[in-house]
């Protein structure tokens, strides 16, 4: 068991509780056992101190969307690589989907994966456990015995169900095990061969285009079977408005949905694609590390994300952490996979809202932390929070801390980021996992009593 | 260097290059979307010296002697490969000709891979064909070697549009205030994207006219955020050639109709089609270009194809004039 840790004079910021304000906390045997006004702690033998001043102190982020790529695709990233770039991101707990390679649609393969994060991860992992068997949209998998193996939800990601008839089977059968369909919301015939959105960026770089509908489409189909058969349904990676209407709506209705969004989606536009377009460089380039799915969409679009997040329409933030070879990417535009490596530049990312005044900084957290760790609800304990007896994964992080993303420095194999070489302001400093430093940065020194 | 010969120097305008080669600036020839007016006339007057170069006995200048042009054609193309074939071999370079689909890149070796053995061979120029857009600007990003498109997915044909310029400029006298309308399969039409550039930067306006279908969804909103004024859509063929100086109708792939973007090739036909009677809407003495090959019948009449306003071959012959220019200005002339 790691030695007793107090995090001291730090910027305590736990949403759900509603603790905003500067102060100690001490974490023992694994768990936090105090909080409060700095220096009034309890006084323990053989504490180590961080010295927190000027930093945030949250529960650790909770990540409801990742790939891990293993097993099967070694060689984009491993459950130990993998977990290794979520720490570096903050995250204490990531839930990864089920498209490996045998596909997590057995228990034995959602075992695999759990047995394999214990020994080698560096986080908590929750496996998502497949909707229907190889993924192929025909039959159900054995929902209820991969629940009892761990799963926390379920979902076919990479591809939509296409039946209607399948998906409201598989959500009469979620319901009763109180667990969500994760959607991947896709008309797969609309978007067929479509390499980014839809507008005049396709156009003019002659590609084919997804248009919103294609998303909007299933989304819609998704709330009218949710409601049919009242089963938990979250919306993964919305990147349109109109899904953030339609999703709006259906809370308006009762509908039991929840949704998120990813940081990519919500500062990034379809001109990214022509590449990084900055003083020094206005080459045009079709840049693969912007090809992702859902594609990156306009301005309209993340104006109606952010609103979303603010309104609570959209619940989560989730990375979509999407790893790929150098192979998979460096080649024609068509021919690349889609998917970006979220976890290392989560925080850099989002906290631009934060300082640019479109979220503050408390929402953010919430949707990294709460709101999270609601979805997946509290059978693996209790996350999320900073409340004294609960497990010790916390996140601390300096707002203003100005960094330059270097990809080649990722604890991810997967390098493909279309933030490399940006200065973001925000940085994880240090990671806690069950009262064990996972990462810390350089700057972080831990004093001995 | 030395480009011409004594008997036929008299027609070559000036002095040979012309001063205004100076306005130069591309190592690449991607797409027309970064070409100054100054740099398309330059093309022009090029394109002039190259064109007599072509009316003599002799049709070969040394202006290129030791340097390599590679030729890498992902797509099958006749016209293309052989223009630039021809215009590299007229200039005294040597030539290489891959196609894709017998070396090894059939076996599964990368673009990139390809390209960089290809510098490595010590290719000058490679001039490249590709089904996926954006293909020439990752070569671009991989080799230090000039890169020429030859046709990229939807997205460009720079020296076909190049040549339809040309065409137009030596047959009208100017490109400014024309009214220029293609027709057809817009959607799919790299040579159309490239055209709107080229024809805009020149003060030409444009006329795309094409069943709904193919046309890209995106299409207003793209001649919004590229600020073109002069480039127009119109869905009905006669509004569109009403009072044109120029008709380009492009061609109709048959797939197009098998893949649901078409009710019926005869609904084509019956709207579509470039026909002698719809000539008539057109200016009086309006120019028929096509970039070829044509689909007679279907996109156009062969009376109209055939017929006195038509250009279509002469767009094929300054195809290689055009091409000889573009491989002077990026492997000889200013950079030499």
């Amino acid at each position: 068991m790691p030695p007793s840790l107090l995090i001291s004079g730090g910027h305590l910021l736990d949403p759900g509780q509603g603790i905003d304000k500067i102060g100690d906390l001490l974490i023992a045997e694994g768990k936090i056992t105090w909080v409060g006004d700095k220096g009034t702690g309890p006084l323990q033998p053989d504490l180590s101190t961080i010295d927190a001043t000027g930093l945030t102190v949250c529960p650790g982020f909770i990540d409801l969307h990742c790939h891990l790529r293993e097993p099967g695709f070694e060689d984009k990233e491993t459950i130990a690589t993998g977990t290794r770039a979520a720490a570096r991101g903050g995250f204490t707990t990531i839930c990864c989907m089920p498209n490996t390679s045998p596909p997590l649609d057995t228990q034995a393969s959602i075992d695999y994966v759990k047995k394999t994060a214990k020994n080698e991860g560096a986080v908590r992992v929750l496996p998502i456990g497949c909707i229907t068997k190889g993924r192929q949209g025909k039959e159900l998998t054995e929902m209820s015995e991969l629940a009892d193996m761990g799963a926390i939800g379920f979902s076919d990601d990479g591809e939509p169900v296409t039946s209607s008839q399948i998906i409201s089977l598989a959500m009469d059968y979620s319901h009763d095990l109180g667990l969500p369909i994760i959607d991947h919301c896709e008309d797969k015939e609309l978007s067929n061969g479509g390499l980014m959105n839809d507008g005049w960026v396709s156009t003019r770089l002659g590609l084919k285009g997804i248009p919103a509908a294609a998303e909007e489409i299933t989304v819609a189909r998704d709330l009218a079977l949710a409601q049919l058969t009242g089963a938990r349904l979250h919306v993964t990676h919305v990147s349109t408005e109109g899904s953030v209407e339609l999703i709006r709506r259906a809370k308006e209705k009762g509908i039991a949905v929840t949704a998120e969004v990813t940081p990519h989606h919500l500062t990034l536009t379809e001109e990214r694609v022509m590449g990084w377009q900055s003083e020094k460089n206005n080459q045009l380039i079709y840049d693969t590390n912007a090809k992702v799915n859902p594609p990156l969409r306009t301005r309209g679009d993340i104006a109606a994300l952010i609103k979303g997040l603010n309104d609570s329409v959209i619940d989560v933030i989730a990375t979509d952490h999407a790893p790929h070879t150098l192979v998979d990417k460096m080649c024609e535009f068509g021919l690349a996979a889609f998917g970006i490596s979220g976890f290392e530049t989560a925080l850099g990312c989002l906290m631009a809202l934060v300082h640019n005044g479109e979220l503050d900084l408390t929402t953010l957290i919430s949707k990294l932390t709460l709101e999270p760790a609601r979805i997946i609800g509290t059978r693996y304990g209790e996350q999320g929070t900073l409340k004294p007896g609960c497990q010790a994964d916390i996140t601390l992080f300096d707002p203003n801390k100005e960094w330059i993303v270097s990809s080649q420095n990722f604890a991810s194999k997967g390098k493909n980021t279309p933030f490399d070489g940006y200065q973001f302001k925000g940085k994880v400093i240090a990671t806690i996992v069950g009262g064990k430093i996972v990462y810390q940065d350089s700057s972080v020194r831990i004093e001995k009593k | 260097m030395k480009l011409t010969e004594p008997r036929s120097s008299a027609t070559i305008p000036g002095t040979f290059p012309p001063p205004s080669i100076s306005v130069w600036q591309h190592r690449h020839i991607l797409d027309l979307d970064d070409f100054t007016q100054e740099e398309l006339k330059l093309v022009f007057e090029i394109a002039d010296a190259m064109t007599e170069v072509l009316t003599r006995e002799v049709k070969r200048v040394p202006t290129l002697r030791g340097k390599t042009v590679v030729t890498l054609f992902y797509e099958p193309s006749t016209r293309t490969h052989a223009s630039f074939e021809l215009a590299a071999k007229n200039l005294s370079a040597d030539t290489v000709s891959l196609d894709a689909s017998k070396s090894s890149i059939a076996k599964g070796e990368s673009l990139i891979d390809s390209l960089r053995t290809i510098q490595a061979l010590g290719a000058d120029v490679i001039v490249i064909r590709h089904s996926q857009s954006g293909a020439p600007y990752l070569a671009t990003q991989y080799v230090n070697i000039s890169v020429i498109n030859a046709g990229d997915g939807w997205h460009a044909h720079p020296t076909q549009a190049l040549l339809d310029l040309y065409t137009i400029q030596r047959h009208v006298g100017k490109l400014a205030d024309l009214k220029i309308t293609i027709i057809g399969d817009i959607m799919h039409s790299r040579v159309a994207r490239s055209n709107i550039w080229g024809m805009t930067t020149m003060g030409a306006s444009v006329v795309l006219c094409a069943p709904p279908t193919l046309l890209p969804r995106g299409l207003a909103d793209f001649i919004t955020h590229c600020q073109l004024p002069n480039v127009s859509i119109e869905s009905r063929i006669e509004p569109a050639l009403e009072g044109a100086d120029i008709v380009m109708p492009l061609r109709l792939q048959v797939e197009r109709q098998q893949s649901g973007l078409l009710p019926s090739l005869r609904e084509y036909i019956q709207l579509y089609q470039l026909t002698e009677e719809r000539l008539h809407l057109a200016k009086p003495c309006a120019l028929v270009l096509h970039p070829g090959p044509i689909n007679e019948g279907i996109e156009i009449s062969p009376e109209v194809a055939y017929g006195t306003q038509s250009v279509i071959e002469n767009q094929v012959t300054n195809g290689v004039a055009i091409r000889m220019a573009l491989l002077y200005l990026i492997a000889g002339g200013k950079n030499k």
